[in-house]
């Protein structure tokens, strides 16, 4: 042990800035917890749970007419919409140095895929290619990020020693790329693994995935149906690595679209309509352009819209998110030792891992939906299904971590390990993992409007449902304003905390 | 490789979107759909029953679509990709503000005079009254759907009349279940101490044993308003062949099949007409769910 330094007694203890960062986002959801209502309202939880409960142990596969058909659309959507995506993606990523090209990637990942599928239902109606887009457009905009944050922070070695005048075709292909490719690879499988969730999410407001069928089920109360739904659905999700292999993912992606199913015709006329007409605010649709009223109206308009709605929507989004992010982080931290080589031997990892893919694969929609249907409409159903989802990503990253951590042979064992070890040599990269999400969870708490809980989204289903585009519009658009600056704040306190930015899994 | 897997990818997709522009979908099948009031199940028999009968009767292949939201069945119906809609009062008059030429061409008996029945559980000691049962006040509120007339428009318009405020400013808790089914089953489980259901729906879940009256009673009644009714696009006879759009009115009003009829349920099926709906125009625009 070394000797203490004869200067380091201070009479305030100084904390390092990641503790004083951990303390005050700990505090600041304290807060948010006092102004948020997280009463449970329903007389008679259990009575439902139970009956969930039976559904669960009881699955009906047979109850879904065409069930094979369901699964193959599911992963059709998926497929179609990630290989778009991600093509779109590795294209946007050559360019992603110049700004207009980042903020454009970044406005189309600030809107969620149900956002973007509820917009191209307007468009294109219930057509296959309202699905595909919808996962296409925000799932470019991620990709091209990750992609040229990895393209950018790759060593390279093998482009250094190209001769001069190689061309830049040939230079990106054989020294560039085949650097990055794993990388890429790994990223897209990823990618891909997300969309089965997007897609089956989908259902939900209408495409033909199995979505469409839990949400019949879960609100008729048929939880053995639902319960075969959720079962194919993690099936389909823990047997990914054994179906999608690398060669046959060209075949796949070229039968995909054959499998989407047919929907309703597009009408160019219905596209026009939405992006001249529908979108535009009610008060330049009506009065002149020239007319100093119709601004005034205007002004009024887009000042009602945003006291009343966006800036009611944008506190509840907020105080729901930092709840979550904290709650996240403490159950992240609690889960991760399950699948740990340092504390556990490999049946309870085992059983770890099957626990935190069930968590993780179950869409946080998903389980929004169903806590609401047991506890009744508060931010407590939002906050538990976001934590519980999130918390189970993050644990499973930082359980892989802690296995790259070197031990002492004398090094302390169980709570102490935990304690003293383990937690603070993972907790950096924790925290990366952490604020990477924060972003995912403030998408991810908007949608949650849909269900009923009053944020952002909640307006936004509002506008739909009143078949007001232009004020859907403009609350979406505050949303992205919203994402966009939260990214930047995430980014910012990364940078000064030194965290890894590698962490685009996350 | 990469680069191969590449040019899958891109001639896969360009497929794929050839595909998906070409409009020859559903060329000559009559597309129908209609709000999603209550279950799905409930509804898809009902309405596959109803397509069987206008494929037979019209000697028209037709089919019955069903969509998720109130403001879907709507947006299906202006963008043609539905031509005929059963829409409840409120959203049948927003599609045919929203599609000119479109008309309301029968509507059920019973929806000449429609009436929204507000609910409340036991446990809220509230009981049935002839008059406005002003003590709804402070207690939690769930709507039916955003787009509903009958768990939505007339409801709330009776809120706003009789408190003189907004129903956010009333209750403690506002909420939307969704669909009436869900409203009837919220109150009865307390989620929510009061809601407002359509009387049909209830009286469809009161005949199919799904209400404990012990738990969840009627305490309030609204005065009567238009309803459901079948809406239809103009443009019908251009794309079929004229008098299309009076067969399919002619088919809908001789719907005389008592298992179908009591499937809405309804008695029987009389003409309508837009000028029906102007009530519920009137009010929708009264407290602003149009403008």
């Amino acid at each position: 042990m070394a000797a203490v330094p004869s200067n380091a007694a201070p009479t305030t203890p100084r904390y390092s800035p990641v503790v004083k960062t951990s303390v005050g986002f700990v505090a600041a959801a304290a807060v948010c917890l006092a102004f948020a209502d997280i009463s449970i309202t329903t007389l008679d939880p259990w009575l439902e749970m139970k009956r969930m409960a039976w559904g669960a142990v009881t699955p009906d596969f047979g109850a879904v007419a065409g069930l094979g058909m369901v699964v193959l659309r599911t992963i059709a959507f998926a497929l179609c919409g990630v290989a778009l995506g991600a093509v779109a993606g590795f294209l946007l990523s050559q360019i992603f140095h110049l700004g207009p090209v980042r903020w454009m990637c970044a406005s189309v990942r600030a809107i969620h895929e149900l956002f973007w599928a509820l917009i191209f239902l307007q468009m294109l109606g219930l057509s296959p290619l309202t699905g595909v887009l919808a996962i296409a457009i925000p799932y470019a905009g991620i990709c091209a990020k990750v992609y040229a944050e990895t393209l950018e922070e790759a060593q390279l070695p093998a482009l250094r020693t190209l001769p001069k005048g190689t061309g830049i075709l040939s230079a990106f292909f054989f020294a560039r790329l085949p650097d990055v490719w794993v990388h890429i690879k790994n990223y897209t499988s990823y990618r891909f693994e997300c969309g089965l969730r997007s897609s089956a999410v989908l259902g939900f407001i209408g495409l033909p995935t199995l979505g469409f069928h839990l949400e019949t089920a879960f609100s008729e109360g048929n939880y053995s149906e639902a319960a075969a739904l959720m079962i194919l659905f993690y099936l389909l999700i823990a047997t990914l690595r054994y179906w999608m292999r690398p060669k046959l993912v060209g075949f796949y992606v070229l039968i995909a679209p054959f499998l989407l199913g047919s929907g309703a015709a597009i009408n160019m006329s219905n596209i026009v309509r939405f992006l001249t007409v529908d979108i535009v605010p009610a008060p330049l649709r009506e009065g002149g352009l020239l007319a100093g009223q119709t601004w005034r109206n205007l002004g009024d308009w887009s000042g009602t819209l945003l006291m009343d709605q966006a800036l009611p929507g944008m506190v509840a989004t907020l105080l729901l998110t930092q709840i979550a992010l904290v709650v996240t982080g403490v159950l992240a931290l609690a889960l991760f030792p399950l699948i740990s080589e340092k504390f556990f031997g490999p049946v309870v990892r085992t059983l770890g891992h099957v626990f935190l893919v069930v968590l993780r694969s179950t869409p946080e929609f998903i389980l929004a939906y169903v806590f609401l249907q047991l506890w009744g409409p508060s931010m407590l159903p939002a906050i538990v299904a976001l934590s519980l989802h999130n918390g189970a990503i993050i644990g499973h990253l930082v359980g892989r971590f802690s296995d790259e951590v070197r031990l002492r042979p004398d090094s302390p064992r169980g709570i102490n390990l935990y304690g003293f070890e383990i937690v603070p040599r993972v907790y950096g990269q924790f925290l990366a993992f952490l604020f990477y999400r924060w972003e995912v969870i403030m998408r991810e708490t908007a949608i949650l409007g849909i269900l009923g809980i009053a944020t952002l989204g909640f307006f936004v289903d509002s506008a739909l449902a009143d078949i007001r585009l232009d004020r859907a519009m403009f609350l979406i658009a505050v949303m992205v304003v919203f994402n966009v600056a939260v990214d930047s704040l995430s980014r910012y306190i990364r940078g000064r905390l030194h965290l890894s930015t590698r962490a685009g899994q996350a | 490789m990469p680069s191969r897997i590449t040019l899958l990818l891109c001639s896969a997709l360009w497929l794929l979107l050839l595909g998906g522009v070409s409009p020859h979908a559903f060329a000559d099948t009559f597309v129908f759909t209609a709000i999603p009031d209550e279950d799905e199940a409930r509804l898809r028999q009902r309405f596959d029953k109803v397509a069987a009968y206008l494929s037979r009767e019209l000697g028209v292949e037709s089919k019955y679509i069903p969509v998720k939201s109130y403001a879907a069945a709507v947006t299906a119906f202006r963008n043609d990709q539905v031509q005929l809609a059963w829409f409840g009062g409120l959203s049948g008059v927003r599609a045919r503000t929203l599609v000119p030429g479109a008309e309301a061409i029968a509507q059920g008996y019973e929806d000449q005079a429609f009436l929204t029945y507000f609910i409340a559980h036991a446990s809220t000691g509230l009981k049935s009254s002839q008059t406005f049962p002003k003590d709804l006040a402070g207690k939690t509120f769930t709507f039916g759907s955003k787009g509903s007339t009958s768990g939505r428009l007339m409801p709330e318009f009776y809120v706003r009349q009789n408190f003189m405020k907004a129903p956010d400013d009333v209750f403690t808790k506002v909420g939307f279940s969704g669909n009436h089914a869900k409203t009837i089953a919220l109150v009865q489980s307390g989620a929510y101490q009061v809601g407002a259901v359509n009387f049909k729906a209830w009286e469809n879940a009161l005949q199919s044993g799904k209400i404990d009256l012990a738990k969840v009673s009627i305490i309030w009644t609204t005065p009567p308003y238009p309803d459901y009714q079948w809406t239809i696009r103009g443009d019908v006879d251009k794309r079929w062949k004229t008098g299309f759009k009076q067969r399919v009115t002619d088919v809908l009003l001789n719907m005389k099949d008592p298992d179908l009829l009591a499937s809405f349920p309804r008695k029987s099926f009389i003409p309508a007409k837009n000028a029906d709906y102007q009530p519920i125009l009137d009010v929708a625009k009264q407290i602003k769910l149009i403008d």
